[in-house]
């Protein structure tokens, strides 16, 4: 049975919100924790400002367990967390946890690889200017720092309508679930590729504002 | 002011133990322009950094102003660290902040207010000559104007101590005296006591009064610039002179003199006052020899001349033999020794 457009278009931009609901959420979400984990990652490394092996090891583990888990064997495994948290399994809300778990090492792991491409001397001389770690992190990592960050959350950001369309698999909603309920399960080969051409146009926007930002912030 | 107190550092690299500085103790004293050289990995590098305690010694004490860098405590060490600027080999500059925005950084650490931050960042850039270049990024500027801006930005707190880390050594000779002029004037019409390393001799001798010469991780001479340029002890401060000042010829060129017929060639070196009268000429019209300078260079060092020169006399044997003897009262001079081998 195929879709009635006169009345599905509805569905399609209800379905497009929720997709831009679960990203933005997941983004501010995981990008407030990612950053806060990658500058913990980066300065606790050995010989700098606030060396710490027990933390790094430990951050550095969590993050090399969960990273290599494929998104969906993660988003069911978490489920019953999810549950105990969300009160739910089911819906954006129940998407976004798990997302926003995903993101936030993601975003972790590449926060600390952007910060260690700045130039130690940079920070050397920060100390050197009489600089508390506190103030190195918010007076020199982060500004010298931002231009790449801006570029790697939007990495992130596509990965992330990439994750919101797994999580519409198992109910998430949005317009994975759109197109797997509609698309997939009835054959209609129209809602997938309206579906399809939505996400593309989405990861384009997202693109073009990182591009946008980043190329502000660094100036070239 | 600054005092090294049998200081060592060591280093333990993939559980080897690097010896960076061993037992140096040495005092710059207020006012001075101190050099310290020696060739990459004497340890050089690692002593300036002690300055700061941006390295702990090992053992030993750093003392600044009779303070002991070991006692006081992070929040101290800070306040001290904005008492030392600190200039580096690749200038260090914040890509993120405009050239103003660096050299006004150091104050917005201390929260000092806007206005007086403006005030003395239009201040020191002034002083550097970078005025017109103040919403420029770093990016955007030469070698020399950014060590420029290194150089506001290590003044900005009205420091004592001015450290230098090869400051000059990614310029061009031409920037690098610039750089050394300006580094002159912070230290005479501010009265900064300057601490430099370098590995490059003329450095030392353009703007030092004083120079420590290291290796593997020791001090190996160390004293007035002027003395240890003219009586250099250790051969490896003959290595760092002979590369700013070769004082003799190559044996091939002497060897072919000597065959054209130039028989009684001397090396003559002197230092400040015998250079005002014509004595040369005077000698040797006296008795009647002709010389002629083959080979030399005179430089000034610390306000006095330093002069190198390889002359061939001409004439009577036994006359040359008595204006020598008359020159050797007045000035170094000794036989240059034709090298066989």
């Amino acid at each position: 049975m195929k879709v009635d457009w006169s009345t599905f278009y509805q569905h399609i931009i209800e379905a497009t919100g929720e997709t831009i609901y679960m990203v933005t959420l997941t983004l501010i979400f995981g990008s407030i924790f990612g950053i806060t984990v990658g500058l913990a990652l980066f300065v606790t490394r050995q010989n700098n400002i606030l060396e710490n092996r027990w933390i790094f090891g430990i951050l550095n583990f969590i993050i090399n367990i969960i990273r290599p888990i494929p998104f969906i064997v993660f988003l069911v495994f978490l489920m019953p967390v999810t549950r105990t948290v969300m009160g739910t399994t089911i819906g954006t809300g129940a998407a976004i946890f798990p997302m926003a778990i995903m993101a936030t090492f993601s975003v972790a792991r590449i926060v600390e690889q952007n910060l260690m491409s700045i130039d130690p001397g940079v920070i050397e001389a920060s100390k050197a200017m009489g600089a508390s770690p506190l103030q190195i992190i918010f007076t020199v990592l982060i500004p010298e720092a931002l231009g790449p960050l801006v570029l790697g959350l939007t990495f992130v950001s596509i990965g992330l309508i990439d994750f919101s369309a797994v999580a519409g698999y198992v109910g998430g909603g949005g317009l994975g679930q759109v197109a797997i309920t509609y698309g997939y399960q009835r054959f209609d080969t129209s809602v997938m590729i309206v579906t399809v051409v939505i996400l593309i146009i989405l990861v384009q926007i997202a693109q073009w504002i990182g591009n946008t930002i980043a190329k502000k912030l660094m100036r070239r | 002011m600054i005092e090294f107190l049998d200081v060592s550092k060591t280093f333990k690299i993939a559980k080897r133990e690097v010896h960076a500085v061993r037992n140096v103790s040495l005092t710059v004293n207020k006012g001075d322009i101190f050099g310290v050289i020696g060739f990459s990995g004497a340890g050089k590098s690692t002593l300036l950094r002690l300055v700061n305690l941006l390295e702990a010694p090992t053992s030993g004490m750093v003392k600044i102003n009779d303070t002991d860098l070991a006692s006081l405590s992070a929040k101290d060490l800070r306040q001290l660290r904005r008492r030392i600027g600190m200039i580096f080999q690749n200038f260090n500059l914040f890509s993120s902040r405009t050239v103003a925005g660096n050299v006004a950084y150091p104050l917005k650490l201390e929260g000092v207010p806007k206005a007086e931050i403006e005030r003395r960042t239009a201040e020191l850039l002034e002083f550097v000559g970078l005025s017109d270049k103040a919403k420029n990024f770093p990016e955007q500027l030469s070698g020399g104007q950014k060590q420029r801006v290194g150089i506001a930005r290590a003044l900005a707190t009205n420091p004592e101590i001015l450290i230098c880390d090869e400051a000059t050594s990614a310029l061009d000779p031409e920037t690098t005296a610039d750089i050394l002029k300006l580094l002159k004037r912070v230290n005479k019409e501010l009265g900064i006591t300057v601490l430099l390393i370098t590995h490059e001799m003329n450095v030392i001798t353009t703007i030092c009064n004083r120079v420590a010469v290291m290796e593997n991780g020791e001090v190996i001479e160390l004293g007035d610039v002027l003395d240890v340029f003219t009586k250099p002890e250790h051969p490896t401060t003959q290595r760092f002179i002979e590369s700013v000042n070769k004082d003799l010829p190559s044996a091939e060129l002497l060897k072919e003199w000597h065959a054209a017929g130039d028989k009684h060639i001397y090396q003559v070196t002197y230092t400040g006052g015998a250079t005002n009268q014509p004595l040369l000429s005077q000698v040797t019209q006296k008795y009647d020899v002709h010389f002629n300078i083959v080979y030399g260079s005179v430089r000034e060092i610390q306000g006095n001349l330093l002069g190198n020169l390889v002359l061939s006399f001409k004439g009577d044997q036994d006359k040359v033999s008595k204006a020598i003897q008359e020159l050797q009262a007045i000035v170094d001079i000794k036989e240059v020794i034709l090298d066989e081998s």
